[in-house]
């Protein structure tokens, strides 16, 4: 399902400007992470994608319903929100009841829900935590849950807004396990992140928004090297990329292996310089 | 002098089976930046809590062991008289928000008002704070109609504003832009520099190794590792307990594993170091052929 976000501006009451003819094509099963400073819109733009905001100007599409026409709980069939605060999200006793909540509401059949749930419980590892208040555990587990009860809703589109906040490394790969699973699915992802080395790891298009518009849109490889335009709005290249840019390599790196790959044919390269008719690949 | 002094520390919550610290012990100088490092669950918050006094007076539970700060038995003081010395920047900014106030720049001057800083003086420290945290063009705006990074930098502000000697923070760079997150470290450092006694719990590594000078790491309520950011970051064992290491780290130790960085060179920590390696192999490989 496309998603259109067409020439969008956006005033929140009291006059702050938070998006500025924003315009945006995501095709299906794309994954694409949204960076920028804080007060950049971010997540001004995102709700726009599941019809908590509608545009002052401009439209949005989601497949081919335009979300000013659609009602907010009908969206919830197409895109699936994570808020960037669990407690905005959660209310329910148990974390079971919590994930089937929004399966049930789209009026999915008892038996899909409970597949469902079974399958968000177990990606997020929370099968054994199914009877617990979400409320007594913690902020980090909580996360979990809030991320689990909008994967078992099932949609084509699934938002994520700073997943890894205040995250260890050991729950950021169990969110990154997540986000596998869900692209092989052929879910479209959408995730707000400050995390830039977990963006570079994870994410194909980068999506660079500052002061309510899209500096810069495209290929990780590409975006991610644009010191410049990143400096604009406070985000920093990632470790790697830094790294490789200091080093003077001559493509822009974002992953280790990317790095160890062109640091291995730097050295082919220094190696082999005497040696005649030497080729790179 | 050692400021913070920790022997032996255990604390139970109310209500659970198990200490959420175990014999931890610590002696923090004036002027030192300590960061803490660990994964979910660890501790990090508990020892933030404590120090802040709120252990045990506000979550109360069984402490047990000695910890005083600036002298003092942190069982025997009074909290309203505690945070007037220690600074508590809490995880959540949400939490920190009075809910008492209209403005972002009241939200601020709140701490002052409650302890009767005159006038004048209130205002130039709540525009200094507001200048050094970067939210001075929030100041009409309603604390609670704002990002969580622009949050978070008023939580940051509303503390710094207090003037504390000893300053306690939950991950206060958590929801904050990449560069505004270097901006709160060097904030904090230069603080350091000022006398102020720094402890911050944090993940972002990459800071840790610039800005901090020791870096403690809890583990299950244990600490596992303690002493200067280069050693600690560089522990093998710290993918094992669950926590993040940089991607200098990570990378050189793979190449290491290929024979990629120079022998008995140190994992880097930090850009420089990564750089200063890598270019040492290159320059290795373009001599010997």
């Amino acid at each position: 399902m496309r998603i259109r976000v067409e020439e969008v501006h956006f005033e929140y009451p009291g006059g702050v400007k938070a998006l500025r003819g924003v315009s945006l094509t995501v095709e299906p099963g794309e994954r694409v992470a949204i960076v920028g400073q804080n007060g950049a819109g971010k997540t001004t733009l995102v709700k726009h994608l599941n019809g908590l905001l509608r545009p002052t100007q401009g439209r949005v599409l989601i497949g081919d319903w335009e979300t000013s026409q659609v009602e907010v709980h009908r969206l919830a069939q197409r895109v699936g929100y994570v808020f960037q605060n669990p407690d905005d999200q959660l209310f329910c006793r148990t974390v079971a009841e919590e994930v089937a909540f929004g399966p049930r509401n789209l009026g999915y059949p008892s038996d899909r829900v409970k597949q469902l749930v079974e399958e968000a419980l177990h990606l997020a590892e929370l099968t054994d935590k199914a009877e617990v208040n979400p409320y007594d555990l913690s902020p980090s587990w909580r996360k979990m849950v809030a991320l689990a009860s909008v994967v078992a809703m099932d949609t084509p589109i699934v938002i994520f807004d700073e997943p890894t906040t205040g995250q260890d490394a050991r729950t950021i790969r169990r969110i990154e396990h997540i986000l596998e699973a869900l692209s092989q699915r052929q879910k479209t992802i959408i995730t707000i992140t400050h995390d830039i080395d977990f963006c570079a790891e994870n994410f194909e298009r980068v999506v660079v928004m500052g002061q309510g518009q899209v500096l810069a849109d495209g290929p990780k490889e590409t975006v991610l090297g644009m010191a410049d335009v990143l400096a604009q709005t406070y985000v920093e290249p990632p470790q790697l990329t830094r790294l490789g840019l200091q080093l003077g390599f001559e493509r822009t790196v974002c992953t280790p292996a990317q790095f160890l790959e062109t640091l291995r044919r730097r050295l082919d390269h220094h190696r082999g310089t005497n040696a005649p008719a030497e080729n790179e690949a | 002098m050692a400021v913070i002094e920790i022997q032996h520390l255990t604390y139970t919550y109310p209500t659970m089976d198990h200490p959420a610290l175990r014999e931890v012990s610590l002696a923090v100088e004036a002027g030192e930046f300590v960061a803490i490092i660990g994964p979910n669950g660890a501790g990090k918050s508990t020892l933030c809590y404590t120090l802040a006094g709120f252990i045990p007076h506000f979550f109360k539970g069984e402490l047990r062991g000695e910890v005083r700060v600036a002298g003092q038995d942190i069982r025997r003081v009074r909290l309203e008289d505690w945070v007037l010395k220690v600074g508590l920047v809490f995880q959540n900014p949400f939490n920190q928000i009075s809910g008492a106030k209209f403005t972002v720049y009241e939200e601020i001057a709140f701490g002052l008002e409650n302890i009767g800083v005159p006038r004048e003086e209130m205002r130039r420290r709540v525009e200094e704070v507001m200048a050094l945290t970067g939210i001075t063009d929030l100041a009409n705006r309603s604390p609670y109609a704002l990002s969580g990074g622009q949050q978070q930098r008023v939580a940051l502000a509303s503390i710094l504003v207090m003037q504390p000697e000893v300053l306690v923070l939950d991950e206060p760079t958590s929801q904050l832009d990449p560069i505004g997150s270097r901006e709160v470290f060097q904030v904090i450092r230069r603080l350091a520099h000022q006398g102020v006694t720094i402890i911050m719990a944090e993940h972002k590594v990459e800071w840790i190794a610039e800005y901090a000078d020791r870096v403690i790491a809890l583990a299950d309520g244990e600490m596992i590792a303690s002493g200067k950011p280069a050693e600690v970051l560089t522990d093998p064992r710290l993918p094992e307990y669950g926590i993040g290491i940089s991607r200098y780290t990570a990378v050189a130790r793979r190449a290491a594993e290929e024979g990629l960085w120079p022998p008995q060179r140190r994992l880097p920590v930090t850009l420089d170091e990564a750089v200063a390696g890598f270019r040492a192999v290159e320059e290795a490989y373009a001599h010997t052929r």
